[in-house]
């Protein structure tokens, strides 16, 4: 399916500039063979091509340049984005640009499309890879020629001698350019930002035509021939096992073909199938009927005492208690007891589900002991190592074609969907499909863990705090590689809790213990969504004590910007993995954001009550800083509607602008649905909910119905655009309601408690 | 039994209870129209039935009789159609998954209200989820695309 075409490592030297990222093997280029053949020919065009300066880009006879996108594209936009910096650089023409996806293989780097971190590692990457390639069709032309290479320029698609007028297209310089020395990183020229041509414009989506028409291929539209569907009834509980099937009317079921029994994991469940039983049939029809006339007697296993509202409680308990100390400045306790006045509160948050429109996936194709996925994942690497380990294979064995992802927010992270369908298809011989319903999707998530934040702060005559002591406790991440795990880890502390950025003197954060009892995973924004929720909702609950204007308080709160130094008081501090040097937390930058969406959304101007109010916060997380500003109006009922929200960024540099767009107007939505609306809940280890009935997500009449972006103009180096929207929007919608009706709701969902 | 889909006559013989949803994916393999809840609740699926919205998971194959379907594949043949011309337009979709059953949601409401309010798209288009929150896009394409249609009517 692929070709893998060899080149001399010795002329591809200059690659070494990109080994900085890591692990980019550029002695050969895959190229990724079409998982849905859209077009039969590329793969034998793009083997062809004469000229291809790594494994990101190649440049053929005919002049198109391909553009590998090794991160997977889930509605963020990435697919076109990354590509675009290479572009850009080349200065290529982009109408002739074919994008590919790749397969997964670690010599492109990371691939685990998570963190919102593919811009902020690979922007100069793919900076990287375009200007080498200009050099060098520069250099092979300017050689043609006999004359300097400093005469020539290279515009859109050729270069051209300024002097005499000659020029040559990219694709005839392609052969040449590739026999040519490659130019050290060091002595490559950057674009001035004044001649960019794509970046930092608007730029449509790759894909978006077929989009729009329905031809565009998901993980969902993925078939084989020979191919067989599979649905899966799992254990109810996490960790049951089967104890007795009767399966005799599932096999009465026209298009049934059979049963098979799966194993539950063993533990740490990571990305493990759950195990359960498969019905295995000719369409999904026969399938999804068969499993309805199943009957599965369970082993529950040690989970069923996971039952929410308890549970709730029991956080609530862990937090009223001292927990681990995860940051230490000054003397909290000695502040607090002075005995002057205290403020204090308690926020908790339910689980939330992904709920990708998507449902999870995945066909595969077992031959001769290797496997081949076709899926929708944010990490086919991980599909390598998991189904590897699952079926008994190297995990070279394993090729992962990722199609386009029907969403994605963390879920399609976890590949034990395509493990699932690599376990069948050793068994069965065949091609198997594993689709997952809306219910499976459900019921069967690593969810958004429920969490209990607690926040207590000493103030002064002023209201504002000289004391703040913050404790947070929640089934952590760590429960899926280890079964003890009780405390959040460096990640999850460092989302929100210990980076509380106000200017106060003394502040302690600490975490709690609590054990998982479903499967946990990391959903958009991860341990932010709870931390900020409570923080920022916390903040404006001082003000209001303290009877100041919430943005002046916070204003005031973050004091004169600065650049807050975490290592000596909380040395755990993680910093999204970026190097603090390059990405420091800097409140300076929070302000701006602040200032800037109470100035766009006309902070103050109306007076709040009688049904309407206004709420705002400001939070940095994944090395961006955001603010958004949430209108709502609530009616007598209860109901809530968002006429607008005001969103406001500084992230770096903006590569697609209309895409980082979008990406914050979908954090208005979510933010706003996931505090207003949604709610996952476990009885006796069985999850409650099933569908959109009972999980609800924002519908066009629950959404925000306006929102508007603004970008800070910023020189730094780009940084998260998926996840840092969602936070803020979290607090600034409670915020919200507080300010429309004077009620505090400290826990999620927040209507329920309006009605 | 008998139908047309986008156009061409079809002779169904499987399961009667069959969802129009799995013919279309399983058997046509016209995978525009997505699965996305099984249950009426998303609108993912959604196509057009004798020229009205409808959602193909709750369409068991045995009504379908001589019906006329039509799927996002066949609104226009080069995504043409002004609803599609306006999505492009305004670059609605994010990662796509739901824009078939939105489009063809929106093509019905136009069809039936050629010069949509706010509450019109409302009510007309809650019953499809997008879970990237496309949802002022879209209401400014169909706005969009409405002045379109009627523009080269008039």
């Amino acid at each position: 399916m692929n070709v893998v075409e060899h080149v001399s490592v010795s002329r591809r030297q200059f690659l070494g500039g990109l080994l900085s990222t890591g692990a980019f093997v550029i002695a050969a280029r895959v190229v990724p063979a079409s998982a849905w053949g859209q077009d039969p020919t590329v793969t034998a065009r793009a083997a062809t091509a004469a000229f291809h300066p790594g494994v990101y880009l190649g440049i053929e006879p005919d002049g198109t340049v391909f553009i590998i996108a090794h991160r997977s594209e889930m509605g963020t936009g990435i697919r076109t984005t990354l590509p675009m910096v290479a572009a850009d650089e080349l200065d290529a023409d982009w109408s002739r640009v074919r994008i590919e996806q790749a397969i997964g293989d670690p010599k492109y780097g990371d691939q685990n499309t998570d963190g919102s971190r593919s811009m902020r590692d690979f922007y100069q990457v793919f900076r990287v890879a375009g200007a080498t390639a200009r050099t060098m069709l520069v250099s092979a032309a300017a050689a043609q020629w006999g004359v300097p290479a400093s005469a020539c320029v290279a515009a859109n698609h050729e270069v051209v001698h300024e002097a005499s007028g000659r020029r040559l297209g990219y694709g005839a310089l392609a052969s040449a350019a590739a026999a040519i020395d490659v130019p050290k990183p060091e002595a490559l020229t950057f674009k001035p930002r004044s001649a960019w041509k794509y970046v930092g414009k608007m730029h449509p989506a790759y894909d978006l035509q077929p989009i729009v028409s329905g031809s565009a291929m998901f993980g969902h539209d993925v078939v084989r021939d020979g191919m067989v569907y599979a649905s899966v009834e799992h254990p109810p509980v996490l960790g049951g096992k089967v104890r007795a099937v009767e399966d005799k009317d599932t096999l009465a079921v026209r298009g049934v073909q059979q049963t098979v029994a799966l194993d539950t994991f063993e533990l740490p469940y990571r990305y493990k199938p759950l195990g359960g039983v498969a019905v295995i049939g000719a369409s999904t029809w026969a399938v999804l009927q068969g499993r309805r006339k199943l009957k599965v007697a369970w082993e529950d296993g040690p989970h069923t005492g996971f039952t929410s509202a308890p549970f709730a409680e029991q956080l609530a308990q862990t937090v009223s208690q001292p927990c681990k100390v995860m940051r230490d400045l000054g003397d909290v306790d000695a502040e607090f007891a002075k005995g002057g006045r205290i403020v204090e509160a308690l926020y908790s948050t339910p689980m939330a589900a992904h709920a990708p429109m998507e449902p999870p996936v995945a066909v595969a194709e077992w031959v001769n002991g290797k496997v081949t996925v076709w899926a929708p994942t944010q990490n086919p690497q991980a599909v390598q190592d998991t189904v590897a380990q699952a079926v008994g294979i190297d995990k070279k064995d394993v090729t992962c074609h990722v199609t386009l992802l029907g969403g994605g927010f963390g879920r399609k992270s976890k590949p034990d969907y395509c493990a699932e369908a690599a376990v069948l298809s050793k068994r069965l011989g065949k091609p198997v499909k594993v689709i997952w319903t809306r219910e499976d999707d459900l019921k069967f998530d690593y969810f958004h863990t429920t969490a209990a934040v607690y926040h207590k702060a000493a103030v002064d005559a002023r209201g504002r705090p000289t004391a703040w002591l913050t404790r947070s406790a929640f089934p952590p991440l760590g429960g899926m590689s280890d079964p003890t795990a009780r405390f959040a880890g460096r990640g999850e502390i460092s989302q929100g809790l210990v980076d509380l950025p106000f200017d106060v003197p003394n502040i302690r954060a600490e975490n709690g213990p609590a054990e998982g009892h479903v499967r946990i995973g990391w959903f958009r924004a991860v341990a932010n969504n709870q931390h900020a929720f409570a923080l920022h909702s916390f903040a404006d609950e001082l003000a209001h004590a303290a009877s100041r204007d919430p943005l002046e308080f916070l204003l005031d709160l973050l004091g004169p910007g600065r650049i807050l130094d975490l290592s000596t008081q909380a040395p755990m501090y993680g910093n999204y993995g970026a190097n603090v040097a390059v990405h420091p937390v800097d409140t300076r930058r929070l302000r701006r954001v602040l200032e800037t969406a109470a100035e766009r959304g006309g902070w103050g101007k109306r007076k709040p009550g009688k049904g309407w109010g206004a709420g705002i916060a400001a939070h940095r997380s994944f090395n961006s800083y955001v603010a958004s500003l949430v209108e709502v109006e609530v009616d007598d009922k209860g109901g809530v509607r968002i006429p607008r929200v005001e969103m406001v960024a500084d992230a770096g540099v903006i590569v697609n602008p209309d895409r980082v767009r979008a990406q914050f107007e979908s954090a208005a939505v979510m933010g706003t649905g996931l505090a207003l609306y949604g709610q996952i809940t476990a009885a006796a280890g069985r999850i409650i909910q099933s569908n959109f009935h009972d999980f609800q997500v924002a519908r066009m009449n629950t959404a925000p119905v306006q929102t508007n972006v603004t970008f800070i103009e910023s020189e730094a180096p780009p940084t998260g655009i998926g996840e840092p929207g969602t936070p803020p929007v979290l607090a600034a919608v409670a915020n919200a309601v507080f300010a429309a009706t004077g009620k505090r709701v400290r826990t999620w969902p927040i209507a329920k408690a309006l009605t | 039994m008998t139908l047309t889909v986008n156009g061409v006559s079809r002779t169904f013989d499987g399961d009667p209870d069959t969802p129009l949803l799995w013919y279309l994916r399983d058997d046509l393999r016209l995978t525009g129209t997505r699965f996305g809840c099984g249950a009426g609740l998303c609108g993912a699926c959604t196509v057009h039935i004798d020229g009205q919205a409808a959602r193909a998971c709750q369409s068991p194959m045995k009504g379908l009789q001589s019906k006329r379907v039509v799927t996002i594949e066949g609104l226009s043949p080069d995504a043409s159609h002004p609803l599609q011309r306006a999505w492009m337009a305004g670059n609605v979709p994010m990662c796509g998954y739901c824009q078939s059953g939105q489009i063809m949601q929106a093509a019905a409401l136009l069809s039936r209200t050629p010069n949509p309010t706010d509450q019109d798209i409302e009510r007309g288009m809650s019953g499809n989820i997008c879970r990237c929150g496309t949802y002022q896009r879209i209401r400014a394409a169909i706005k969009a695309a409405g002045a379109d249609a009627r523009g080269r009517t008039a």
